[in-house]
């Protein structure tokens, strides 16, 4: 059995693509999108919330035979709460300049849907191998559009990636205020749903 | 950001002007949701009914209002004296979880329509971000005391209701439209969005003196 057939493996793949929870419903955004005007920041608060998610999936499906039903929301949501906590404390400690921007947002990485979501719909009823490969894949298929919104935004509003000014950007590059502003992400974010329901629109024309 | 600065020059001896502020910079110039992004999920799902975007925004402003007090009496009280800020996450999720376990059990004594109208969203109030980050960033305004906090949670639910009940008011207009295909639903939600985001600029130059 090769690793896109097993459960794992076929959970990591679609949560990539087909399943991608930012195109298919536009969960969980709350607490990335606020950081997306500066691409490092959202780098770093992807790298959290692949942490989180794939760690927290690992651990609940491990525990998933002795949480009480009545419970488990609680469960989960403090399993989640102390990997965050991990995360919050290694990026105030290793980019203090970064935490300073951003803190609040990454303690809002508990309360992000998908690491609750997923915890609940896949790690509570699977292994804990497929479960740690189901948030792996969430996590990442969700930084990808996440990152891809900030590298518009921040191209476009201050001309830079990384920080680092764009190759001859005197010459062709104007400032687009608003993209660095909140209501640039609302437009971007808007985009990127257009593009995701538009392919799923057309693959279910195509399935007819 | 240089609202908080703004209040903060205010006259200390005008209290009740300087909890004015407050509210109004945490409901209009600073909206929570506008401009931190924070509650979007059940913003996208409910703001379909303008009913039940009115009773889940009463439940947010009541709930931020209170979790922002007890949060900040227990920060200043029990995690700084002890040490342990670090582990304000756990506490503060815990509080809301409990808080708002209190005001279903309320929503369901009092409105059975509500309640089943609200459905699976209320429990999900526990990860509505707007909570837990009314706490947050309430914590990092330098100089908020009590009545400040509560002040904050108030006004950033209000923020939060005022928010969704235009968004409500707008998609019952759109419903009719003819919106292309790949847009309906959450994208064109979020050009909506987008474009009350602007209007609410307009708001940071009324806060200023």
């Amino acid at each position: 059995m090769g690793f896109k057939n097993s459960v794992g493996g076929k959970a990591f793949i679609q949560n990539l693509w087909s399943d991608n929870p930012v195109f298919r419903q536009i969960l969980g955004i709350c607490s990335t999108l606020a950081v997306t005007n500066l691409l490092k920041n959202t780098v770093l608060m992807c790298a959290g919330l692949i942490f989180a998610t794939a760690l927290s999936s690992w651990t609940v499906s491990l525990l998933r035979k002795h949480i009480p039903k009545q419970v488990r929301m609680m469960v989960q949501v403090l399993i989640i709460a102390a990997y965050v906590i991990i995360v919050d404390i290694s990026i105030r400690a290793w980019f203090p300049d970064v935490h300073k921007l951003i803190g609040p947002y990454v303690g809002l990485i508990i309360t992000n849907c998908i690491i609750m979501g997923r915890c609940e719909a896949f790690a509570s009823q699977n292994t804990p191998g497929a479960s740690f490969l189901d948030g792996l894949g969430a996590g990442i298929g969700y930084s990808l559009v996440l990152v891809f919104i900030a590298v518009v935004r921040e191209s476009m509003g201050f001309g830079t990636l990384f920080g680092i000014a764009l190759p001859a950007r005197e010459l062709w590059w104007h400032q687009w205020t608003i993209m660095v502003m909140p209501p640039g992400a609302f437009f971007m974010l808007a985009l990127v749903a257009w593009f995701g329901n538009a392919v799923i629109l057309k693959k279910e024309e195509g399935g007819k | 950001m240089f609202l908080a600065t703004v209040a903060q020059q205010a006259e200390p001896n005008s209290f009740p002007l300087q909890l004015l502020i407050i509210f109004l910079a945490a409901a209009l110039t600073d909206n929570i949701l506008l401009t931190r992004f924070l509650g979007m999920c059940s913003f996208l799902a409910i703001s379909r009914h303008m009913k039940t975007s009115i009773g889940l925004g009463i439940a947010v402003i009541f709930v931020t209002t209170f979790t922002a007090g007890i949060n900040f009496l227990i920060y200043k009280y029990v995690l700084v004296p002890l040490g342990i800020e670090y582990l304000q996450l756990i506490i503060f999720i815990v509080v809301i979880a409990a808080f708002v376990q209190l005001v279903e059990m309320i929503i369901e004594r009092f409105s059975q329509p509500l309640y089943f109208a609200l459905g699976i969203f209320l429990p999900l109030i526990t990860v509505n971000c707007a909570i837990l980050g009314v706490s947050l960033f309430m914590l990092n305004k330098q100089g908020y005391g009590f009545w400040q906090s509560v002040t904050f949670g108030a006004g950033s639910g209000v923020g939060w209701l005022l928010a969704i009940v235009l968004m409500a008011g707008i998609r019952e207009k759109v419903k009719e439209d003819k919106v292309p295909p790949g847009l309906r639903g959450s994208g064109i939600t979020l050009i909506i969005t987008g474009i009350i985001a602007l209007a609410f600029i307009g708001f940071s130059g009324m806060i200023k003196f």
